[in-house]
């Protein structure tokens, strides 16, 4: 399962990522509208947020709405979503996102436009394993579904 | 479920009456119109909810109160055609970011309290009512046969509709109604169904049950409209079911005045939510039931008909049982956001008894106050059991609580030797006796052999058992635990003066949803005086019918809590939780573009309660002899009860009655005890009607009435009746 995982020790804060993933996924150039968010503290320490595609909003959305691609990236359908924001709340890494011109939340779907766009390298598109969520497991009829997640 | 008989069954109806509308947006959380449906005389019309409506009765219960008023006569009963059954889901039900936002709130006039019954119901109709372009529906009149109502917001298209060949039971009623409406099933989310079932047909103690379709499940799910017999009210009309068909829902259906306000306080409370449920109530994880140990460790869990408050066996039946019954890792809530999530289900549940024995089916709970009710309260420690009851009460559509309190009492009278055999019909009705008890259910909701008594409810049968069966009417009032005709729900009140209050002092009767103080009374001592019981008896039910007026939960105000709640605030202004009545606050301001203030919020209840205090007034009920208890409620009634707490009611006499309690008897002793409990409570009602601004007898004060501004001159001649 490809996720994009960052390295904030080479970024140079250009913030070209951004630009990218707002043009590729949201068909705009206003930065609030990409789903990786790269900031600097005032110490000029870099933080590079982005989902890891962990897929705990899979089991937080009362809709389905959240599932998981073939390719294993999470993604959200916004015809299904009614708004609510659990998901975005319950993200154990806040990388769910939200923008005052959609009513659905939007997150990365690991398509890599940011990592091509970097130019310093800073992002890699990375392998990941992850524990299948509990709706994937009933989903499949796999006895091992588990919901000993924190969260309930 | 074969596709061909629910087909089948759809080409069996006939549409009585029809009527088309435009379905207009949402403003503000209102949709502005209302829609009677007479199903006695098929006629159906939309009227304009006027601003005086919004100003003075908010929405929800209060709409509901206002539609009803207008409807009925002075000497409308239950059966009476002009009854109706007002469903209202509030202004800010519907709100999808704000945990608890989807409530409906029921109200009617009652088969057991001949007065005013308002009930709090999740599941998605309420919501889909509005969002279909209405904020309440009426439904009037009675038909000459079984029809159902059905409004598609899809199409703006209601229509009568009779419906012979439905199953009559929730269960399986709800599922082919959800099939034969939903276009596909994608769209079966986006229909409810309210129905009540064969129990309701033959008992007054009826509930509704409101679906939501469950889209992990694949199937239907139901929430209860519960207390006080409206269920029995639908099926008098011949009513089999509501239908609700209503577009996908967004996140602002609602148009609020300030979505983004809305989106931000709801995203706290979830992050809230999120980080302290695990270690404060774990709703998500054990719903209401995790008060079954705690309110045993309190002394507070009814046993054997409220005469004790703890047993041994209740580890059987305690929150670590249903937490492996439950089906867990599923955002379990009644409506859409609600992260607290406490609706909890317990699948393929094996049923052993009763027409669908054999069956493995869906129970929707337990909720505390199933398990408290018809298991403890009965001496019955068996988690099985309870699920049995769960199921069958709500597919028949009976109500749980009234149901166990009802079984409670009858088994009571039974030990007791005030009914038999003779009187039962065989049914050996001994505390902790299942078969028996799961018997009388099963008659009850076919209208057979003592079933058919016990299905009236604790006050008919308390008439029943004094007319034929020779029985003790005052003592049968000391143990029948209801208040106006409405069932206790299950907490034992006998050491909390104010909770006595909370519980008999309310306007629809005994429920705790419209006040529980036994903590801050009983447990921290918060409220000792007359003065301070009487002040929280004056706040909190006005704090809790504000959810019911606006279509909240009232789960997520206190049952999740900011971790400093308890640091921040002094205990007494702590157990308001002023963060909470901050979000509220928002969320109305937001929703609507007004600006109320917290104190608004109270005086928006107020106009609402006292109305319907009056309300009752007008149907000869409503006055302070209407509030009093039974004794079970404030004391002990018996010997034995006396004695298994005999420490605790000796110091009572010794240091607060200032009794030399030497030689004195048992008997004596319980008599002494209660001339004073009996004391305290017309002290305290009287300190509450003060403090609510009405006469020692009750009534709300000409004053209080122009204050609030519900001054019509219909309501102040009811008023002026009794002045
Ligand atoms: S905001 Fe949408 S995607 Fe997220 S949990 Fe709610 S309904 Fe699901
Ligand atoms: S807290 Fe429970 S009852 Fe209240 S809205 Fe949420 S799921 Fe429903």
């Amino acid at each position: 399962m490809k996720y994009v995982k960052p390295h904030p020790e080479k970024c140079g804060f250009v913030q070209a990522c951004m630009r990218a993933c707002a043009r590729k996924t949201q068909k705009s150039d206003d930065l609030s509208l990409s789903s990786i968010v790269v900031t600097q503290a005032d110490g000029g320490t870099i933080d590079i947020n982005v989902c890891n595609q962990c897929g705990t909003c899979i089991d937080i959305c009362p809709v389905t709405a959240i599932t998981r691609t073939k390719s294993g990236a999470v993604v959200v359908n916004k015809s299904l979503c009614v708004g609510c924001y659990s998901c975005v709340e319950y993200c154990p890494t806040g990388s769910m996102r939200t923008h005052a011109s959609r009513l659905a939340p939007f997150k990365c779907i690991a398509c890599g436009a940011c990592v091509e766009a970097c130019p310093a390298g800073a992002l890699e598109l990375a392998e990941g394993e992850f524990e299948a969520s509990y709706l994937e497991c009933e989903q499949a009829g796999e006895p091992g579904a588990t919901f000993s997640k924190s969260y309930f | 479920m074969s596709e061909k008989t629910i087909a089948e069954m759809k080409i069996a109806h006939r549409v009585v009456a029809t009527h088309h509308y435009e379905p207009a947006p949402v403003e503000k959380g209102y949709a502005n119109r209302t829609l009677h449906v007479n199903v006695g005389t098929r006629e159906i019309k939309e009227k304009p909810v006027t601003n005086e409506m919004k100003e003075k009765f908010t929405g929800g219960r209060g709409f509901g109160l206002w539609l009803l008023w207008h409807a009925v006569k002075d000497t409308t009963r239950w059966n009476s055609d002009e009854n109706e059954i007002v469903i209202s889901p509030g202004p800010l039900s519907g709100i999808t970011q704000y945990p608890g936002s989807g409530k409906s709130l029921v109200v009617a006039i009652s088969p057991v309290t001949d007065q005013v019954i308002d009930s709090n119901v999740g599941g998605y109709f309420g919501p889909y009512l509005k969002f279909s372009g209405f904020d309440a529906l009426e439904i009037q009149g009675k038909a000459d046969q079984d029809v159902i109502i059905v409004i598609d917001g899809q199409t703006g298209l209601v229509t009568i509709e009779t419906a012979p060949d439905e199953p009559a039971d929730t269960h399986r009623l709800a599922e082919v109604l959800t099939h034969m409406y939903a276009v596909d099933e994608k769209d079966m989310r986006n229909v409810s169904v309210v129905s009540a079932g064969s129990g309701a047909d033959h008992t007054l103690i009826g509930c509704l049950n409101f679906s939501l379709w469950d889209v992990r499940r694949k199937g239907v799910r139901v929430k209860q409209a519960g207390r006080g017999g409206i269920g029995s009210v639908l099926r008098n009309k011949h009513v089999k079911a509501v239908v609700v068909h209503a577009p996908q829902v967004r996140g602002d259906d609602n148009h609020p005045g300030d979505l983004q306000e809305i989106q931000a306080t709801g995203r706290k409370l979830h992050r809230e939510v999120f980080q302290n449920d695990s270690s404060m109530e774990r709703m998500r994880m054990r719903g209401t039931p995790h008060l079954v140990e705690v309110m045993d460790a309190f002394d507070l869990l009814p046993v054997n008909n409220f005469q004790f408050g703890r047993h041994d066996d209740t580890k059987h039946i305690a929150s670590d049982v249903w937490v492996k019954w439950f089906h867990q890792g599923i955002p379990d809530g009644c409506w859409y956001g609600c992260t607290l999530a406490c609706a909890k289900t317990v699948e393929d549940f094996a049923l052993s008894s009763g027409p669908y024995r054999g069956e493995a089916v869906r129970v929707d709970g337990p909720e505390y106050e199933t398990v408290a009710g018809v298991g403890s309260n009965c001496g019955i420690f068996d988690a099985r059991y309870i699920l049995e009851v769960n199921f069958y009460c709500d597919t028949y559509g009976i109500d749980t609580i009234s149901w166990g309190t009802l079984t409670a009492f009858a088994m009571e009278c039974y030990e007791r030797g005030i009914i038999t055999k003779e009187h039962t019909g065989g049914l050996e009705l001994t505390f902790g006796n299942i078969p028996a008890a799961l018997e009388l259910l099963h008659q009850a909701a076919r209208g057979e052999g003592f079933g058919r008594i016990a299905g009236m409810g604790v006050h008919k049968m308390k008439e029943h058992f004094a007319a034929h069966y020779g029985a003790d009417i005052a003592f049968l009032n000391d143990i029948g635990m209801e208040n106006k005709g409405l069932e206790y729900s299950q907490y034992v009140s006998k050491e909390s003066l104010a909770q006595q209050g909370g519980y008999a002092l309310t306007n629809k009767g005994p429920q705790h949803d419209e006040a529980w103080l036994i903590f801050m009374d009983m447990v921290n001592k918060q409220i000792p005086s007359f003065e301070d019981k009487a002040e929280a008896l004056y706040y909190f039910p006005l704090w809790r019918t504000w959810f019911g007026l606006n279509g909240l939960c009232k789960l997520p105000w206190n049952d999740v809590e900011p971790v400093d709640n308890k640091k921040k605030h002094p205990p007494k202004e702590a157990a308001k939780v002023p963060e909470h009545v901050d979000n509220y606050v928002r969320l109305f301001n937001s929703m609507t573009g007004r600006s109320i203030t917290k104190e608004e919020v109270i005086l928006q209840s107020k106009r609402a309660y006292d109305f319907q205090r009056i309300f009752n007034i007008r149907l000869g009920k409503g006055l302070r002899r209407f509030d009093a208890q039974p004794y079970r409620a404030a004391g002990p009634v018996s010997v034995e009860e006396y004695e298994s707490r005999a420490d605790r009611y000796d110091e009572q006499l010794r240091t607060e009655v200032g009794l030399t309690i030497d030689g004195m008897s048992t008997a004596e002793k319980v008599a002494a005890l209660r001339k004073y409990r009996e004391a305290r409570y017309e002290r305290l009602m009287d300190a509450v009607y003060e403090r609510r601004g009405w006469t020692k007898n009750a009534v709300p004060r000409l004053e209080t009435v122009q204050m609030l501004g519900i001054d019509y001159p219909e309501v102040v001649e009811v008023v002026q009746r009794h002045l």
